[in-house]
């Protein structure tokens, strides 16, 4: 069976919520279309329920979060939104992937959490909120991870300069004589 | 000999100071109590320097090598490494430090007992090497006293023993109490030009006979 082959699930996702425009897409285009990846989009206002029946419903059971990250789509050509925060959805029972996708915007983009969903993606979110500064509503504990508390910026979105905005040149200097 | 080396003798050691009060004779025993602590105090401290690793990045395998047999920093005497700055005297710091690592490094730096010296291993943890992004401190001498600089990416094991030997003339040099402007310990505080304006300022390149045409 091809792990890429998800039409049971679109198939599943269109009977159940027959109000949303998913756009199933490819994440890349190849020319074999058997390889290609197959990424929904999703509003974040439909998230959680989208997500918990991806979770639970017997011809989807997406287990596990494997990756959930974001991308900052400023002046990318042809985006209509700023943050797209991407799920990797894999089914270890059924042996199949799916990718997700949620956009948001500024200021303050803000999306539902899947923490209470899968409890893998808690530090995932994290990780976005740190990076990038999508909020994650109803994450328990949302704190910075990579950087530390006090950091202002939001460093991998695309305006953040290179160099940073002086955090690097920010400490004290030990003389000799110091104790 | 070289020139501005001390002799080996007691001769070298002044035969009257002064304070505050007024001038006094330094009888032989006072002169033999000066070489002992000028000379025997710092040939002791030199030849056992004992290193606090600081290991961030590959210069810290370079640093493995130099204590492995082959390169063997014992023969130096500095191969008792502590992983403790409690038990230490040289701070070397092997590789990048990020800026959430600096506050670490200067705590480390701060619970090492005096005196204590500092080498920084490597292009990154002298200048930030590649590394000029918002999350690499651009050179610890800005926030630490660096005494010897050591040039490579990685330095080969050779150039880390010519440091801990540069230390060690440092140490001898330097007095019981060290000096506390030894080694320099300026902050390079260098602005990295942008590439446009260090193409914009290239000279061009002269093999002798185009020069001599000219």
């Amino acid at each position: 069976m091809n792990y890429l082959d998800v039409t049971s699930v679109l198939a599943a996702l269109s009977e159940e919520f027959g109000d949303v425009d998913f756009r199933p897409a490819p994440l890349l285009a190849a020319q074999d279309r058997s390889k290609e990846q197959t990424c929904i989009k999703v509003p974040a206002e439909r998230l959680p329920e989208v997500m918990s029946f991806l979770k639970a419903d017997s011809r989807c059971r997406f287990d596990q979060v494997a990756d959930l990250t974001c991308v900052d789509y400023l002046e990318f050509p042809d985006a209509a939104d700023r943050y797209g925060v991407t799920y990797t959805l894999v089914s270890t029972e059924l042996g199949h992937r799916l990718w997700v996708k949620c956009f948001a915007n500024d200021p303050a983009p803000e999306i539902p959490s899947v923490t209470p969903i899968w409890k893998g993606a808690d530090w995932q979110e994290r990780e976005v909120w740190d990076l990038f500064g999508v909020k994650f509503k109803g994450h328990y504990d949302l704190r910075r991870i990579m950087t530390w508390e006090g950091f202002e910026s939001h460093p991998l979105r695309k305006d953040y300069p290179l160099r940073g905005k002086g955090e690097r040149t920010s400490f004290t200097r030990i003389e000799r004589d110091s104790v | 000999m070289e020139e501005g080396d001390v002799p080996l003798e007691l001769s070298s050691v002044p035969t009257s100071g002064s304070t505050g009060g007024g001038e006094y004779a330094l009888t032989n025993l006072d002169r033999m109590v000066g070489f002992v602590r000028e000379r025997l105090i710092n040939w002791s401290r030199k030849n056992s320097l004992w290193p606090m690793p600081f290991a961030t990045a590959c210069c810290g395998i370079e640093l493995m090598a130099v204590g492995a047999s082959r390169y063997d920093i014992a023969r130096f005497g500095a191969e008792a490494m502590r992983f403790t700055p409690r038990q230490c005297d040289l701070l070397l710091c092997a590789g990048r430090v990020a800026i959430k690592m600096m506050p670490v490094l200067q705590r480390i730096y701060l619970q090492m007992p005096e005196p204590k010296w500092v080498i920084s291993m490597g292009a990154c943890a002298s200048t930030g090497g590649v590394f000029d992004t918002y999350a690499v401190v651009q050179g610890i001498d800005q926030f630490l006293p660096v005494d010897v600089y050591l040039p490579g990416c990685p330095p080969r094991p050779e150039t880390l023993l010519e440091g801990l030997m540069a230390i060690q003339r440092i140490v001898e040099k330097d007095g019981v109490v060290p000096s506390k402007e030894r080694g320099g310990g300026k902050g390079l505080q260098l602005v990295a030009q942008v590439r446009e304006q260090l193409i914009e300022g290239r000279s061009d390149i002269s093999i002798g006979e185009q020069e001599a045409s000219k």
